[in-house]
């Protein structure tokens, strides 16, 4: 410490002086109490001006609005207010995020700024294609690294999020089935996998049952293979598995499935940890969405938008949704769309969203490929597994790990509750990370393993990074092994305490009601600071 | 590699640590013949931002931008202006690398965004409530008829002819699939909307009415009728908002009688990037929430009695139900949710307003002008900011031909009703606060010359 020239010294607390002085406002320093836009907003301020309006004709039917209630605010107090909002997230930016299944890399700011390029933000979808070749072409050479990285035949480019490829995927499994008259009934998904695969299947029309797994917490090959019959249209894969783990008989389990006449939908949210090194078609998949929003970096925007494009099997690629951007032999691109679908993709099973798919996150996401390349690819998946793996091995001392024993781990290690104390578990141990700055792990999920932690590195963590969080966990952990009651309080530093959840579903509060001119809010607690 | 953070020295010793000799040591269980034995063929090794940034430029520059140009287009996306402030706020990290705020205590930005903007949606839409955003708005629309399916356990959805044809081929493509049967037909080439056909049409089979408003030609129509005749029938109406700006001008489709208000909300904050991503707008009344897709911020306390906010009724979601689930959506639009409540703050009731008059001002003047050119007609009685023309000419090549002239006149029907030869002259031209005196004046000239 460096010696303080004019002698002063800061008088030190008194001993016992525990709780922090409450403030006028409620704020406490650079930690700021934000009210809802609807207390702070008026019916007359704005933050825009333009030019006022000569009143001219009127041809609105005679259906003028009367009565919008929506409060504006000015510039000043709008970024005020959603800045002051901004601080009370957490975010990739400020750490590390490990969240199991959903790949929370750094979000290269290169991407955004080329994305913003007006040549492809400011283009609208229905503009005639001779003035959006290079948007089509994006596209286009997208489609072409994605089949290339996945080693597969064709990619449908428009699904809006993972959840929404997945739809596609199993509704060109569906066509081809009826395409073949051999409508079948069953769709077999393991009970580890994420909730959007026995939904998806239901959506589609499927019965879903179990695949078992077995204790290294692969999928059972013989029990699978004891299902599969003709009435079994498709498995729903992760591979890697939600586990953390790679399916060594992947080629075996594709194999079975296709001699029972069944296809294969690969759930490619794992993907990280295999990019560049394994390529999913050779182990004889039909399908697999690729979570751009995941291994591609593009932002997770705190819940969307997504980007789910779908790579579909030789088997499965003349079923694929329209449109799609397609390049032609004289250097042109063109959207197959509903009109020349007859001629060029005439089993496609049909249009899944209004115009072509996320642009915005295809720009971000070719952006990315190009800037690691063919090497820098193979090293994010090498990288990712290195660093879960770390965090596997400097934590299996005091947190079980339930496959630690069968192997590595691929880009995520998963922790169970089984040596936590009676009544200490899982939502406490995270709570408890969120005091130490940083996000959980994914919690409870997947429901195979009891009191789940599953925790995803990724590559552009440093290894200063995690020893810091790993070190953290220590301590949690040694915690919650002595059944340590206070891991209950947590979280006691963040912008607010354990939120009631139970309260919000039993007494749904879904948007603002201006309270009653006699005070009788419609609120369920105190907000802080004016109003 | 910059995004990279790892040393050699650091893999080094995390090798150590983990007991293994090299990274290919942890691929094991990776079958041999699976392993790929070098870098992905044809992909360039890493590349500088300089470089990068210099090939997407290259590809960017080979687009013709709506803001270089006299631009007309809408029929589903509208370019609005939207403030400089609302991309600075989305760019904040905490906004844009944040997660679904499933751990609430660090996410209550996002969950207090989401809140504000249920309610911002709500009110514009004339509804009790909103979720928190769909994909975009046709995605919207089929789980609107889905929700309707639930909720009168009837399965016959009328379409009006109205609908944006991307719309109606989603929903078409989504019945296949569902069991829902679907009457759709194509639109005329005439100031009335198809109100009277589907009234005709509702018995008690049917499910719901999907009606957008204003129409894919720029029609306005009362939802009363409609709503009224649906009820009577133990039917629901679905309106489908396709600009949203509109109603801060008219009537919002909550208040004529609509059960469930769907809407794209592009045109508020989230600009044109050709078509995605966008944002999917979704409301209902109270009573049917359970039965409601996406996800729901709501209102609660925490142990200190101080108010937050959490994700809740999540037992619809695929999280919980897995295959009970109402919907198999996981994502919403989060970050444009974000742009279209930062743009609806900043402008407020006065200011949407403000702009929706802009709008329909000068799409009213535009409409006089163009009417006015030999042969040319405009073929609504009613609009917002944008209208049908039936041309003298076939209004697909028309389009092309002024693009020759720099001009983005407009959308034709003909490229979204190739099989109808009754629209095929049929141009719907929109005009917002971004189109000036020059622009309608080069539109004008480029529409006299290609209709000689």
């Amino acid at each position: 410490m460096t010696v303080n020239p004019s002698g002063w010294r800061p008088s030190a607390p008194a001993a016992g002086d525990g709780a922090a002085p409450p403030t006028v406002t409620g704020n406490r320093a650079l930690m700021l109490e934000e009210p809802l836009l609807f207390e702070i907003g008026g019916r007359d301020q704005t933050g825009v001006d333009f030019e006022a309006v000569e009143s001219g004709g009127s041809r609105l039917a005679g259906l003028e609005r009367s009565g919008l209630d929506l409060p504006g605010l000015s510039e000043p107090e709008a970024v005020r207010h959603y800045t002051r909002l901004s601080r009370q997230n957490y975010a990739i930016d400020l750490g590390l995020f490990p969240l199991g299944s959903c790949t929370m890399k750094h979000n290269p700011r290169l991407n955004e700024k080329v994305a913003r390029l007006p040549g492809f933000a400011d283009i609208h979808p229905l503009q005639p294609q001779e003035t959006v070749q290079g948007a089509l072409e994006v596209i286009n050479r997208l489609a072409f690294w994605l089949i290339e990285l996945t080693g597969m035949h064709g990619v449908a480019m428009s699904p809006k999020a993972g959840a929404h490829g997945e739809l596609c995927g199993l509704l060109c499994i569906r066509s081809a089935l009826e395409a073949r008259g051999d409508a079948r009934e069953v769709v077999l998904v393991p009970e580890s996998a994420h909730g959007t695969n026995p939904a998806t299947a239901a959506f589609c029309g499927y019965r879903v049952e179990d695949i078992p797994a077995n204790k290294d917490g692969r999928v059972d090959l013989e029990a699978l293979k004891g299902r599969l019959g003709p009435d079994v249209a498709a498995v729903m894969i992760t591979n890697p598995n939600t586990c953390g783990l790679f399916e060594p008989d992947m080629k075996a389990i594709s194999d079975a499935v296709h001699a029972a006449g069944g296809f294969v939908y690969c759930d490619g949210a794992n993907f990280n940890a295999i990019v560049g090194k394994v390529r999913p078609g050779d182990l004889g998949i039909d399908a697999m969405h690729i979570n751009l929003h995941k291994t591609f970096s593009t932002p997770h925007g705190g819940g969307g938008p997504g980007s789910g494009p779908v790579v579909l099997s030789e088997a499965l690629a003349p079923f694929g949704p329209l449109p799609y951007a397609a390049r032609y032999p004289d250097g042109t691109y063109k959207l197959v769309e509903e009109e020349s679908a007859g001629q060029e993709h005439p089993r496609s099973f049909g249009r899944m969203t209004a115009f072509h798919g996320q642009m915005g996150m295809f720009t971000r996401a070719l952006a990315y490929i190009l800037s690691h390349g063919a090497d820098g690819l193979v090293q994010v998946a090498e990288d990712s597994v290195l660093n879960a793996n770390y965090v596997l091995r400097s934590l299996e001392d005091v947190l079980d790990a339930p496959f630690a024993f069968s192997g590595p781990c691929m880009h995520e290690a998963i922790f169970s509750d089984r040596d936590f104390a009676e009544g200490i578990s899982t939502i406490d141990v995270a709570k408890a990370l969120i005091d130490e700055g940083f996000h959980p792990m994914t919690m409870y999920f997947p429901l195979v393993v009891h009191g789940a932690m599953l925790v995803e590195p990724t590559e552009t963590e440093s290894k200063a990074g995690l020893d810091q969080f790993i070190a953290a966990l220590r301590s949690i952990a040694a915690r919650a092994r002595a059944g340590d009651e206070s891991l209950k309080a947590a979280p006691v530093f963040a912008p607010r305490r354990r939120l009631d959840e139970t309260l919000a579903a039993r007494k749904p509060i879904l948007a603002y009601k201006t309270p009653a001119p006699d005070g009788a809010g419609s609120g369920l607690g105190a907000h802080i600071g004016g109003g | 590699m910059r995004y990279l953070p790892l040393s050699d020295a650091d893999r080094s010793a995390m090798l150590d640590r983990i007991g293994a000799g090299s990274v290919d040591e942890l691929f094991r269980d990776v079958p041999e013949e699976a392993r790929l034995t070098g870098p992905i063929h044809g992909l360039s090794m890493h590349a500088s931002e300089m470089a990068v940034e210099r090939d997407m430029k290259g590809l960017a520059a080979k687009n013709m931008v709506a803001g270089e140009v006299p631009f007309f287009l809408g029929c589903g996306a509208y370019r609005h202006h939207v403030p400089a402030s609302v991309d600075h706020l989305i760019q904040r990290g905490e906004f844009l690398t944040s997660y679904t705020p499933y751990q609430p205590e660090i996410a209550q930005g996002t969950l207090q965004v989401l809140f504000e903007f249920q309610t911002q949606v709500a009110r514009l839409l004339g509804c009790e409530v909103a979720n928190a955003s769909m994909y975009d708005g046709s995605t919207a629309c089929w789980e609107a008829i889905g929700m309707a399916r639930r909720i009168t356990r009837r399965s016959k959805a009328i379409l009006s002819s109205g609908l944006h044809p991307h719309y109606a081929s989603v929903c078409r493509t989504m019945a296949r699939f569902t069991g829902d049967a679907l009457d759709t037909a194509a639109p005329e080439l005439s100031a009335a909307t198809d109100a009277e056909r589907l009234i005709a049409a509702i018995d008690g089979e049917t499910s719901c009415i999907v009606v957008q408003y204003p129409d894919i030609l720029g029609r306005i129509a009362d939802l009363t009728p409609i709503a009224e005749a649906a009820h009577a029938a133990g039917a629901l109406l679905v309106a489908v908002v396709t600009e949203p700006l509109a109603l801060g001008l008219i009537k919002a489709p909550g208040e004529m009688g609509a059960d469930i208000v769907v809407g794209e909300g592009q045109s508020i904050g989230v600009g044109l990037q050709f078509g995605g991503p966008y944002v999917g707008l979704f409301a209902t009344r109270e009573r049917y929430v359970r039965q409601m897709p996406g996800r729901l911020a709501g209102e609660t306390v925490d142990a200190e009695g101080k108010r937050g906010f959490v994700l809740t009724l999540s037992t619809r979601e695929q999280h919980i139900r897995r295959e009970k689930a109402t919907s198999n959506i996981c994502t919403n639009s989060g970050l444009c949710a974000l742009a279209f409540s930062i743009h609806m703050t900043l402008l407020g009731e006065k200011g949407l307003t403000g702009l929706a008059k802009l709008n329909h001002a000068r799409a009213c003047e535009a409409a006089v002008r163009l009417s006015r050119i030999p042969g040319v007609s405009l073929v609504n009685e009613s609009f917002f900011n944008e209208f049908t023309l039936e041309l003298p000419v076939e209004a697909r090549p028309a389009v092309h031909a002024m693009v020759e002239k720099g001009v983005l006149g407009g959308v034709s029907l003909g490229r979204l009703y190739p099989d109808e030869a009754g629209l095929a002259k049929g141009l719907v031209v929109a005009v917002t606060e971004t189109v000036t005196d020059e622009d309608v004046d080069a539109l004008e000239a480029a529409l006299k010359e290609v209709c000689k």
